[in-house]
């Protein structure tokens, strides 16, 4: 864990994750219009989620941040985790079964 | 005895105002901010994740609609307004950087860019919405879509595109009021490498919705772009 003094971030770190971000952007972009079929959304979302972690690490430094800080954060990102996939799953798997009313 | 350490304790907080008495130090002051401000931003991770939800639900239940309704947003225009947001995230936290190390034009020349990035980014988006309605692709009476299959559903794309994007909007909208208010009280010096509690927790919100159009800049515009599912 940095310690208080060291708190302020160099500024070579904003810019690199800065640029790694537009090229993400780009790169996601022009990915979107070559057909991977199913893998397209994949993709989509593994770019997307790696530019979001960048953003909450450094730019909200959520690396520099207390444990606490991190738990909470974690903690919402957990019940997001829970609301999309548990919903999902049963959407996903209901029509396996051939069962009438689905 | 006791009211010596009162008084001790209270010359001690009077040479550093910046510190409310409530606070033991500077460190756990600014610790109990911090996770103020994340705690509300994790309600606001739900408040959208219900409608990220709702996204995936449909998407599953009528991929074919979404496929072909996706192809009517534009592309190019979608990553020229991600690329605007990101530099807006970068001037932001530039502006958090500056408060820290107490440069007040710097700062106040930070915060006023991520202004402007912010206006070009609703600018973009106000003219995205005009060219929905100009072409009758806002779900309601006068709905059509040309060369959209499944014509029953496309409208729940649609439906969905104007709320997530349009509830984006509306936390940027707030962000550039909050932004006014704030190079306002910049100006006149308010903040400094001591205290600059709301830079810090108002850069904590401008990202955090930076971050939620990470996600809706695929979801809207490069899902199903390359051609599959058309007529």
């Amino acid at each position: 864990m940095a310690a208080h003094e060291s708190h302020i971030v160099p500024k070579w770190i904003y810019f690199t994750v800065f640029i790694a971000l537009i090229i993400l952007t780009w790169v996601t972009a022009l990915v979107s219009t070559v057909n991977l079929g199913r893998w397209n959304i994949f993709v989509a979302l593994a770019i997307a989620i790696m530019k979001a972690s960048l953003v909450a690490l450094f730019f909200m430094h959520v690396y520099y941040s207390t444990r606490l800080t991190k738990m909470i954060v974690l903690s919402g990102l957990f019940w997001l985790i829970l609301l999309l996939f548990i919903t999902m799953a049963d959407l996903w798997t209901r029509n396996w079964m051939g069962v009438p009313g689905r | 005895m006791d009211s010596d350490v009162v008084i001790a304790e209270q010359h001690h907080h009077a040479a550093s105002p910046a510190l409310r008495h409530h606070f033991a130090n500077p460190e756990q002051q600014k610790e109990a901010s911090t996770v103020g401000m994340w705690v509300f931003l994790v309600t606001e991770i739900m408040f959208f994740g219900g409608m990220f939800l709702a996204y995936f639900a449909y998407r599953q239940a009528y991929p074919a609609a979404f496929a072909s309704a996706s192809n009517k947003t534009n592309l190019w225009i979608g990553a020229t307004n991600t690329t605007v947001l990101i530099c807006s995230s970068l001037t932001m936290a530039m502006a958090v950087h500056f408060a820290a190390i107490s440069k007040r034009t710097l700062l106040v020349i930070c915060l006023a860019l991520t202004l402007l990035l912010g206006g070009v980014f609703l600018g973009v988006k106000a003219y995205e919405y005009h060219d929905k309605w100009v072409h009758h692709e806002v779900p309601g009476q006068n709905f059509e879509c040309e060369g959209c299959v499944d014509a029953t559903h496309t409208p729940l794309f649609f439906s969905l595109y104007f709320g997530m994007t349009g509830l984006h909007a509306i936390h940027m909208i707030v962000g550039v009021g909050v932004l006014l208010v704030l190079i306002f009280q910049a100006r006149q010096g308010r903040f400094n490498a001591e205290w600059h509690t709301p830079i810090e927790n108002f850069g904590l919100y401008w990202h955090f919705v930076d971050i939620i159009w990470i996600f809706l800049f695929p979801l809207f515009y490069l899902i199903d772009r390359s051609g599959r599912g058309l007529s």
